[in-house]
């Protein structure tokens, strides 16, 4: 059972497995999707991306921080069967661009422009998440890394 | 003059003798200067005639006195007005090189040895001749800082730029970053990412790129590389290695790319210390005397370790061998010394002092080092932890092979026979051989003089409203500002996380967000295999707190909680882990349940009922729930069941 200690002003409580079985009680209040002072994930409430968004790393930022912004626009916006069918020139810029930064962006080269756009879709959700992390969050040393891309920015 | 003639008419009984010959003196000096009337009764008294002994005696005395007295005045006067201009003139130097370095720029400008008649010339501008002989050289890898001579500007050398490394730079940038750490470039980062082809320029007196400073304390010490004082690699929670540095060089362009670079980028400026702001000019000066104008200017200016006033006044040979633990250059150095010396003493007893502390001491293990720390609070993070933790916390530190001196005032410290003799209040002597000083960080606020900007009289730092706005155009991040929390009340916050988040606020507010600080950043603090914690909001002890911790089973060693939080030492909760499973398959009920054993936990920091901070003690991956408690700001009724959301019997 609980044992409650007390030393001075700090009160201590020892709990076990069982009296944390139930769940709490404590009411939380409700989150407001539209506040505009929260952090937001890749994708804003407006259907834009967001650019800043720490799971991006420095992808945005960097030297082909432009050709990384319009590949991956034309991608997200791309309405085609095949998504992001029509952005091919974009994207072989942005891995021009890469090259030029082996160190920047390491080189598996083929892979990362397909990779970082469908997986930069799947964690749209996830970054909501992973933004509030502990330290993967604001860590611009861990928010490269929580990504899986291997590209180290 | 005028106070010869009082004296004379207070005198005039007992020179009535030499009367005559005085009021001539008098008249005649009374167009010299006020020093002069001062002398003039000396001189008189030289050649004045022999009048009654005792009487002229008297007078000689009381003239004599005031004499030497105006004399002594006008001498402190003229002491005080020559003090006070050559104050003006260390605050102002840069302006007074100006004139003896301009009739000689447009010489200069073609080859070096011109410069180097121009440093004999000029002797005290050495310094800065110094880096722009190296220019014509080709251009190293990380060129910000060696910004090659640009000759074919010719309209930039001919301005205010003095020393050839200021040719080369921008005259203005429209986004400039005072200071080059993790505030710093989070704006950066935040600013390139919204602003499409943002030119972005950091400013920084560092030698080094922008850096993360907690490995530093932690990581960089654990490493197993030995020459990770020049890699300055460390391996993270997920294996995976990296610099410390939060860009490679490549990352950046340099300084004179900026302004014609197509789609912008980030430059930075290395070894250039902000002398001056003008913020109504919207420019700020240089300490070679360039001149850069911003749009939007951020202060990230971070602050400078405090030294003990005992150690300040104790001497360059006492000097010699302490630490201020702040840069890279001093962890190289720290490393270096620690290496060769038998006894280290850790003065300080916060997150610094106790992570070093902790570091060092497990070198002991190898090395024989004796490792010191000593503290005025009861125990180690005194100030964060509630007692009983801070008593737990001390425990473990002590495991690591430190000697804890709690309750520790240093009264002075002297050298002798090559060792530091640290003497105590309460008498203790302790004998060292390097001190490491982690008392505290003086906030930098050198531009608030000259750019008329608020500092805070409670923390510190720079006073910025909600926004880390100081003054249009004017922004304050990291370290150095003073900010308002709208959940918290204005605070100041020297965490890592909150350099990022700030940076990163302050930048989307440069670029027009608009947005308050509402994210509320967090930090964590190792102190060995055994203590790992995060913390977000105000943590402070003197505030009521209530601890809900869980039953320690053998099974909630949290040695196996650290390969999974990542705040832990790998190389130790990988073989710790083992154990520890092995373990819990034979014992399934709880078995070990010492009272005050505090393995995992979550501690609440309350202020009028609300809480305002928690610890997360040993618990990981909960940071995103407890954040979302202090936002909500409510006043809760049961803790026990808040503690509840936070899964502490989970692995």
């Amino acid at each position: 059972m609980t044992t409650v200690g007390e030393e001075g002003k700090d009160k201590i409580f020892f709990v076990t497995k069982e009296d944390h079985a139930t769940p709490s009680n404590a009411e939380l209040v409700e989150e407001d999707p539209d506040d505009p002072y929260e952090e937001r994930g890749l994708i804003l409430p407006s259907g834009e991306i967001n650019w800043n968004c720490p799971c991006l790393g420095g992808m945005a930022s960097g030297p082909c921080g432009t050709e990384f912004k319009e590949a991956f626009s034309c991608f997200h916006y791309s309405k085609e069967e095949l998504k992001g069918s029509e952005c091919l020139d974009q994207f072989r810029a942005m891995q021009e661009c890469m090259q030029r930064y082996p160190e920047l962006y390491p080189q598996e080269e083929d892979k990362v422009p397909e990779e970082n756009a469908s997986k930069a879709e799947q964690t749209s959700e996830e970054a909501s998440e992973s933004d509030a992390d502990s330290k993967s969050t604001s860590d611009p040393v861990q928010e490269s890394n929580s990504t899986e891309s291997s590209v180290e920015s | 003059m005028l106070k010869c003639r009082n004296v004379w008419r207070k005198l005039a009984p007992f020179a009535r003798a030499s009367s005559t010959l005085c009021r001539q003196n008098v008249k005649r000096t009374g167009l010299h200067n006020a020093r002069v009337p001062g002398h003039v009764p000396t001189a008189h008294m030289a050649t004045g005639p022999t009048g009654s002994g005792g009487e002229n005696r008297l007078y000689v005395l009381v003239i004599g006195a005031v004499a030497i007295g105006g004399g002594i005045y006008a001498y402190r006067t003229i002491q005080e007005g020559k003090q006070r201009y050559e104050e003006r003139i260390a605050t102002n130097t840069s302006l007074h090189h100006q004139s003896a370095k301009q009739t000689t720029t447009s010489v200069q400008i073609e080859t070096p040895a011109t410069e180097a008649i121009e440093t004999e010339v000029v002797p005290e501008s050495e310094p800065q001749a110094a880096p722009s002989t190296e220019e014509p050289s080709p251009p190293v890898p990380d060129a910000e800082t060696a910004a090659p001579s640009e000759t074919t500007e010719p309209l930039q050398a001919a301005g205010l730029d003095t020393a050839p490394p200021s040719l080369a730079l921008p005259p203005h940038a429209p986004y400039l970053l005072i200071g080059g750490g993790t505030a710093s470039f989070a704006a950066a980062r935040s600013i390139r990412a919204r602003d499409p082809g943002a030119r972005v320029l950091i400013v920084t007196d560092e030698p080094d790129l922008p850096y993360m400073r907690p490995p530093l304390s932690k990581e960089l010490w654990f490493s197993d590389d030995p020459a990770v004082t020049d890699s300055l690699r460390f391996k993270q929670w997920n294996g995976k290695e990296r610099s410390i540095y939060f860009q490679p060089p490549s990352f950046y362009i340099t300084a004179e790319e900026l302004s014609n670079a197509e789609n912008g980028g980030v430059a930075v400026l290395t070894s250039k210390k902000v002398v001056h702001m003008d913020v109504r000019g919207n420019k700020v000066k240089l300490d070679d005397d360039t001149e850069i104008s911003y749009d939007k200017c951020l202060i990230a200016t971070g602050g400078v370790p405090r030294n003990l006033q005992v150690i300040d006044r104790a001497g360059e040979e006492v000097q010699k061998k302490t630490t201020l633990f702040r840069k890279i250059d001093d962890f190289r150095s720290l490393d270096k010394v620690s290496r060769n010396i038998k006894s280290i003493t850790v003065i300080g007893g916060g997150f610094l002092g106790s992570e070093l502390a902790c570091a060092l001491g497990r070198r002991s293990h190898h090395s024989g080092l004796e490792v010191i720390q000593m503290f005025p609070e009861k125990g180690n993070m005194g100030k964060v932890l509630p007692e009983y933790l801070s008593n737990w916390t001390t425990d473990k530190v002590k495991t690591e092979g430190v000697k804890v001196i709690s309750e520790a005032l240093v009264k002075s410290v002297t050298c002798k026979d090559d060792q530091l003799e640290i003497k105590l209040k309460d008498g203790r002597l302790v004998k060292t051989d390097h001190i490491v000083a982690a008392v505290g960080l003086e906030p930098n606020v050198d531009l608030a003089k000259s750019a008329g900007l608020e500092v805070d009289s409670d923390f510190g730092g720079y006073r910025v409203n909600a926004e880390l706005q100081a003054r249009s155009n004017i922004w304050v991040a990291g370290d150095a500002a003073c900010f308002y929390d709208i959940r918290l009340g204005r605070r100041r916050v020297e965490h890592h996380d909150h350099a990022v988040v700030s940076g990163r606020l302050a930048g989307e507010n440069m670029t027009g967000a608009n947005k308050p600080y509402w994210h509320q950043s967090m930090f964590w603090s190792d102190l060995g295999p055994d203590v790992g914690y995060e913390a977000i909001g105000i943590v402070d002890s003197s505030l009521p707190t209530v601890g809900v911790f869980a039953k320690a089973t053998a099974k909630d060693t949290p040695k196996a909680a650290t390969e999974m939080s990542g705040t832990g030492i790998r190389s130790e909760s990988e073989t710790e882990d083992v154990a520890s499973s092995a373990v819990a398959a034979s014992t399934p009920a709880p078995a070990v349940t010492h009272k005050d054993d505090y393995g995992k936990g979550v501690i609440f920091y309350l202020r009028d009922k609300v809480v305002v901070g928690i610890i997360l003690w040993n618990v990981f991956n909960q940071m995103p729930i407890a954040r979302k408690i202090i936002k909500d700001g409510e006043e809760h009724a049961d803790l026990n069941e808040v503690a509840k959301l936070f899964n502490i019997h989970e692995d």
